[in-house]
């Protein structure tokens, strides 16, 4: 398409408003856009950004969990983790996936997140301090991710829904797991019982950042709901998540760090405190506790396999000519 | 006092959590995205595998003990696992090398144990066996990519296997345990696999264009038998810090 728009030059403005107004009564047709299909640039630039950013947001995401594969206190738990840390990688390569029918590579992706031009989720600049972290991340970071991922399984874009429909069911999964690792904290001695809440003290107000900025200041939502590749704003998946949250954390017999959270009769939702803005905007400028260590590790990994992946395209550049050689 | 059967299991357990263990420090960094889901993939076999043997060997033990007690409550001292599968990640070809040599003889080891007399250790090399050959399949592919590849991957390929192949040797030394395993139809004599491995390990250096170390020279052993290198000790304080300091806690 990217073609097809430089050859006929610029179009007159009246022929971009039938070509956009014919793809956005596909879209509230409920016909799913597809590669092949036209679209208007600042869709697919909007998408390519979105969905980068969420496959960023799994690779980056191993770190933190990552951090604690070692030292798992049992085999079980340790396997579970190990079998989460690789579905995350999973989820970043069908999303790389979906974001190249839009036209960008893998690699530019990359370069882009290393050059540190791409963003992913300001969650994972903060540390995980201890075991709990591990559960932590599973019941309340996962927990936010699926609030955001199951309304994008009925997007508008198709490769992005399909992906996140496997993406959503291995996410409910580690969610499960997350809690059953807290409940088993908070169960435990007192020792670990003090772990389980410092962990939900630290991780609780992150998580509920993860949704982005309040509505009012949420620069994207109107143009991307209206796109259908958001479907709830912000601040409603916010509520969701604290009223799906507090009775989990009352079960678990752990306290949310909030003062004024209570429930609200009127509005049908828990009422809750202000969150500290300036942190999140600090941590996504950079200034989280890890950004630039967990950037300095992909970086790393990344060059030192570069040697790795130059082979494996030697190899297979020989193989090639081997071939070519034998049959001539 | 641990039986020959019960320490011939932890041997098998022990060399599969401890090379686990090495290959879980890397996931999330590797050197690909797909190359860094198939190595945490091989980590989570191994893994799977190890708690077959530990549990077994719990059971052989019969003193209470567990998968997780073995794995986290013995001292290096009492790990019997090679010297090979402790030896530290390095650089990713020292990584591969190390799963290729042990793959390679693991799947030889395993096919052995499916004709044991011991239902139970034929029933976990059964399963063992297939995940092995697909490891095996893919660390003589990538051998072959890399030695076969650029001279800089070649050249670090033939490094690793220069650093990494004195260890191979301990794979081959029987002892006691193995001479009662044998005599019981349960074991094998581990010197009857070498030639089948040397061929093996041959064919695939040939196809990779990588020179196969001379013979003789440094042979490192008793990694079976309890003695190791400094590696262990420092692997099992990562590896068991949460359950020693935290005594009787359910995690």
């Amino acid at each position: 398409m990217y073609a097809q728009m430089v050859d006929t030059g610029t179009p007159s403005s009246a022929t971009i408003d039938a070509r956009e107004a014919r793809f956005q009564q596909r879209i509230d047709d409920g016909i799913r856009i597809e590669p092949q299909d036209w679209m208007p640039e600042r869709y697919r630039k909007t998408l390519i950004r979105q969905i980068s950013q969420h496959a960023h947001s799994e690779i980056v995401g191993q770190l933190p969990e990552g951090n604690w594969i070692t030292r798992a206190p049992s085999l079980k738990r340790k396997a579970i983790l190990l079998a989460k840390v690789q579905d995350e990688a999973g989820h970043g390569l069908y999303l790389y996936s979906a974001a190249e029918t839009l036209g960008i590579s893998r690699d530019q992706m990359v370069e882009d997140l290393h050059a540190g031009r791409a963003k992913y989720s300001s969650i994972f600049n903060y540390p995980t301090l201890t075991w709990a972290d591990v559960g932590a991340i599973g019941w309340l970071v996962d927990g936010s991710a699926i609030m955001n991922q199951i309304p994008l399984c009925r997007c508008s874009y198709g490769p992005y829904a399909r992906a996140m429909i496997r993406v959503c069911k291995e996410e409910a999964f580690h969610m499960r797991q997350g809690y059953d690792l807290m409940l088993a904290l908070a169960r435990g001695t007192a020792a670990q019982k003090a772990m389980a809440q410092d962990a939900l003290n630290r991780w609780w107000w992150p998580s509920l950042m993860m949704f982005g900025p309040p509505d009012g200041d949420s620069v994207h939502s109107a143009q991307s709901q209206a796109w259908k590749i958001k479907l709830f704003t912000n601040d409603e998946l916010r509520q969701k998540m604290v009223d799906q949250t507090v009775p989990q954390a009352e079960h678990l017999g752990l306290t949310i760090p909030d003062p004024d959270l209570k429930w609200n009769a009127e509005r049908g939702h828990y009422d809750f405190g202000a969150i500290d803005w300036d942190e999140f905007y600090n941590v996504v400028k950079g200034n989280g506790p890890c950004n630039r260590e967990r950037l300095e590790t992909r970086r790393k990994a990344w060059d030192d396999g570069e040697w790795f992946r130059d082979a494996l395209v030697a190899h297979a550049e020989k193989a090639a000519q081997r071939a070519a050689a034998k049959a001539a | 006092m641990r039986t020959a059967r019960c320490e011939y299991l932890l041997r098998f357990g022990d060399n599969a959590l401890i090379l686990s263990q090495r290959l879980g420090e890397r996931c999330g960094k590797g050197p690909a995205l797909e190359e860094d889901m198939a190595l945490t993939n091989t980590a989570l076999d191994l893994l799977g595998q190890a708690r077959l043997w530990l549990s077994l060997a719990a059971e052989a033990a019969g003193d209470g003990a567990d998968e997780d007690t073995l794995a986290y409550l013995r001292d290096d001292r009492e790990f019997h696992n090679v010297l090979l599968v402790e030896q530290p990640n390095g650089g990713y070809a020292d990584t591969l090398v190390r799963q290729f040599l042990f793959d390679a003889w693991a799947s030889l080891a395993l096919r052995q144990l499916l004709g044991s007399r011991d239902a139970a250790i034929a029933a976990i090399a059964e399963k063992a066996v297939k995940e092995v050959s697909y490891h095996l399949r893919r660390t003589s592919d990538l051998v072959v990519r890399l030695g076969d590849g650029t001279e800089r991957s070649h050249a670090l390929m033939q490094a690793a296997l220069e650093a990494l192949w004195p260890y191979h040797h301990e794979l081959f030394i029987g002892d006691a345990v193995d001479a009662e395993m044998v005599a019981a139809g349960i074991g094998f004599e581990p010197a009857s696999l070498r030639d089948a491995w040397l061929s093996y390990v041959r064919e695939v250096l040939a196809e990779a264009s990588l020179t196969m170390p001379a013979a003789g020279g440094w042979a490192p052993k008793g990694g079976k038998q309890g003695l190791h290198s400094e590696h262990l000790s420092r692997l099992l304080a990562e590896m068991q810090v949460l359950p020693r300091s935290h005594p009787g806690a359910r995690w």
